[in-house]
């Protein structure tokens, strides 16, 4: 067979979690990393504000603190003991990106400088606490190079530009990945012992997203057609702050330094919301608002959108009124040169694509479709689980985005994301090699790439009735209004029949470009096909939860139920069905309680 | 607004030699160049080809020429360049389709410059971070910044007249390390710069700088390293 590669370990994604992996498995096994991207093209490079880890380099702080902050951002659906793991973790990961050369901000005394974030707390006074590491507003950036960097110093295998279509089981086995190289349109066959995914999100089925291009839930939909169950498909993070209209990320880290929302009254509207922390709850809690407010008429000129004020006199003013002091007791107080310094990033998308300068005018912002928080099951290991028992399924790992394990549950704590890329990342490519180790190949399939073909052949011979970009539009608008912040049962059936009519639509798509050469309209017809099975698996899900939790807030079901919904939802693809299963949520030292901010 | 979006199109299986195209579209003044590549390939012609990723000027995979120059489609509005809009390849690495180029040969001359992280030196004895003062993080600061979208190279004169220079990605890369007081390769770098392939192909043109989306300094920056080359210190 031609284009046949034999490998340990394959990674597909190279991410921060793909990256980590690639590295780590690297050095037990025979390890290769296939992206569709180059590397540093990847998402994780888009994250801005921060990595957390209870160092209390300027401040008190505690893995305990984190930990229950984390229980408590999941809107408690997050499973204690993965959490507990991940923040005990935390301090030494961030030390090893250190370590790695990672080009953190620093104090006067030349430790990692840490900033406040939402839902990070000190848990004695309520207080925000400065626990996010960062480098200016570019931490996902710094992340993704300094990855990239030790991965080719330690001569990982990469495959840039392979997108991988399908995943090889055989025997209940772990066997490879077919994929596409862009540059030739052949098919390739990666032979491995072990295959772990960390194929980011999917927030591209969405209309406003501060999502890349490339975020069209690929594993998750590759891993889903394969059979296998996905987990709180429900849960999508919508973050408070994205550019009006486009949707571009304005980091956490804006509110961080001082920054407040202001909607078109002029009034600073979260403390009616969230009376002790104010504008740094947790994100589901201040996108609400951000909508309660312009549903009531609150917005900015009647739009629908409010302001987010970081100019430095506002910022000292609500510091002042919030009491809010530095480290050593003084006062809060900041320069526009600081905060150039802290955020140039969002100085520049500012000016660039809004023409305003944020130290002299105030952001229109509205929430964007930001974080997948469900994903494929995964113990916290980064293998994969396959039901309600937490059965692992052999040679097959998640990490990162397209992972559930789950730390986030419902509402994920800003800067955990990074945190988990880099800890679930490392534990799935040390447990592959592991395995790997004592595990044999298994005998590849007659014909390997039959699926992958098929998926192709499909969309070159539709009859060419259907625009891909008009389903793609037209799914990206419903689910932003109908399976997006605020959802009810209208809505959502309404959601799912519209569904199905895309997906026979779908089968009437017919490409054009007939060449083999990057042909980027067959690879984007393909993600269609990925982000419509996506999409349906989330509205169904999202029907079928009865409560409001975290990010997923129904209108019709306003309260959070613990007796009925104090569950995970696994659902399987089966004959053509969605069914609909459950498991227990780990709780360990936190019982669920009201959750205030 | 109306605008004419001519567009370079080579389609390698059919064509001999790369020719333009023009759309006629109606868009809005704030629409990225990335937005209306995205409306020609959606609805009037499903085989031009360009790289995108994240669409607002972090990940740079759409560096390309607009009007002449290098930038990055994702951050270039139409406002920003009027309404007849000609967009091109970037120059000096081979077509392989329409926009896209082959991007081998710049991530090669990035992996030239050790481009990680060196420090072999035991770590603290609290097994914490490496010390470093927020003065000499600054020290460093604006070439970490880079995210390799060959924006810089492509539009170097040196670049395109030479097969083996660095070009400017790669020059950036280095300074990131060797200014960085943590990192302890500075002498291996500095030697790899100062071979024929590097530093003194720079004619200080400028153009990489004018280029860069990330508004990096690179000439100052590939000032600072011939002056380290000269005198042996990086400080």
């Amino acid at each position: 067979m031609a284009n046949v590669h034999q490998f340990d370990v394959v990674v597909v994604g190279a991410g921060g979690a793909g990256l980590m992996a690639g590295l780590y498995a690297s050095r037990g096994a025979k390890t290769a990393v296939i992206s569709k991207l180059y590397p540093t093209r990847s998402h994780t490079g888009a994250a801005q504000g921060g990595i957390s880890a209870a160092f209390g380099n300027t401040e008190e702080d505690h893995p305990e603190w984190h930990t229950y902050d984390s229980v408590k951002g999941s809107d408690y659906l997050g499973d204690q003991d993965a959490i507990e793991f991940m923040c005990n973790e935390a301090i030494d990961a961030v030390l090893e990106l250190e370590h790695m050369g990672l080009p953190f901000d620093r104090t006067p005394e030349g430790r990692i400088l840490q900033r406040n974030f939402g839902g990070h707390t000190n848990n004695v006074t309520g207080k925000p606490v400065r626990r996010a590491c960062h480098a200016a507003d570019r931490t996902g950036h710094m992340i993704v190079q300094t990855l990239y960097q030790q991965c080719l110093k330690n001569k990982v295998n990469f495959f840039d530009e392979y997108q991988v279509l399908d995943l090889l089981l055989v025997n209940g086995k772990a066997a490879g990945v077919v994929a596409v190289e862009l540059a030739t349109g052949e098919l390739h066959t990666f032979h491995a012992k072990a295959v772990i995914f960390a194929t980011g999100g999917h927030g591209r089925i969405f209309e406003v997203t501060s999502n890349a291009y490339a975020y069209t839930g690929d594993g998750a939909a590759i891993a889903w057609r394969c059979g296998l169950p996905l987990e709180d498909m429900e849960f999508f993070q919508f973050h408070p702050t994205g550019i009006y209209k486009l949707g571009i990320l304005i980091t956490e880290g804006v509110r961080g330094e001082g920054g407040v929302l202001i909607n078109g009254k002029g009034e600073r509207f979260m403390t009616k919301y969230a009376p002790h922390v104010k504008d740094l709850a947790s994100r589901d809690v201040v996108s609400r608002a951000i909508y309660t407010e312009i549903r009531e008429g609150r917005g900015v000129n009647g739009q629908n959108y409010v302001y987010l004020d970081a100019r430095p006199e506002s910022v000292m003013k609500y510091a002042a009124e919030d009491g809010r002091t530095n480290p050593d007791g003084s006062p809060y107080k900041i320069t526009a040169e600081e905060l150039l310094k802290k955020l140039p990033d969002i100085v520049d998308f500012n000016r660039v694509y809004l023409g305003i300068d944020p130290m002299t005018q105030m952001m229109p912002i509205q929430p964007t479709a930001h974080y997948t928080m469900g994903g494929i099951p995964t113990n916290k290991f980064g293998e994969v689980v396959v039901d309600d028992q937490n059965t692992a399924y052999p040679g097959l790992y998640a990490a990162g985005e397209c992972a559930c394990v789950s730390i986030h549950g419902a509402n994920r704590l800003g800067t955990n994301s990074l945190l988990d890329l880099v800890v679930f990342g490392k534990h799935a490519g040390l447990r592959a090699a592991e395995y790997a180790r004592q595990a044999d190949l298994q005998n590849l399939p007659d014909d390997p790439t039959e699926g992958a073909r098929a998926q192709f052949d499909g969309l070159r011979s539709g009859s060419g009735k259907e625009n891909a970009f008009d389903i793609s539009r037209e799914m990206k608008k419903v689910m932003f209004e109908d399976v997006g912040i605020y959802r009810n049962e209208k809505g959502m059936k309404s959601a799912l029949e519209k569904i199905a009519e895309w997906k026979e639509r779908f089968r009437h798509v017919r490409i054009t470009d007939t060449g083999r050469i990057f042909n980027t309209e067959l690879l984007n017809a393909w993600e269609l096909g990925n982000m419509l099975d996506v999409s349906e698996v989330i509205a169904e899900c999202a029907l079928n939860r009865t409560e409001s939790r975290g990010g997923h807030s129904r209108e019709d079901f306003p309260n959070r139920d613990d007796v009925n919904w104090l569950k995970h939802t696994l659902a399987w693809k089966k004959d053509g069905k969605i069914e609909i299963g459950y498991k227990p949520v780990v709780i360990t030292k936190y019982q669920p309680k009201e959750r205030v901010y | 607004m109306q605008v004419t979006l001519k567009v370079f199109r080579y389609n390698p299986e059919k064509d001999r030699r790369g020719h333009y195209e023009t759309y006629n579209l109606d868009v809005e003044e704030t629409e990225r160049i990335l937005d209306l590549l995205e409306l020609v390939k959606g609805h009037l012609d499903g085989t031009l080809s360009f790289r995108r990723s994240c669409a607002h000027g972090v990940c740079g995979s759409d560096a390309m020429r607009i009007n002449g120059r290098n930038m990055l489609a994702c951050k270039t509005l139409v406002r920003d360049v009027g309404d007849r809009i000609t967009v091109e390849p970037l120059l000096g690495l081979k077509i392989i389709k329409d926009l896209i180029v082959d991007m081998e040969p710049f991530f090669d001359n990035y992996k030239r410059v050790l481009p990680w992280f060196v420090n072999d030196s035991p770590l603290p004895p609290d097994g914490k971070e490496r010390l470093q003062s927020p003065e000499q993080r600054a020290r460093f600061d604006e070439t970490t910044k880079c995210i390799l979208c060959a924006a810089c190279t492509t539009s170097c004169p040196s670049f395109w007249g030479s097969d083996d220079y660095l070009g400017p990605a790669a020059l950036v890369t280095a300074h990131r390390f060797i200014f960085d007081s943590r990192d302890e390769a500075a002498a291996q770098r500095l030697q790899i710069i100062s071979e024929t392939s590097g530093l003194a192909r720079c004619h200080t043109a400028y153009n990489c700088t004018m280029a860069c989306p990330r508004e990096i300094h690179i000439t100052k920056a590939i000032g600072e390293l011939k002056l380290a080359t000269l005198t042996g210190k990086v400080d």
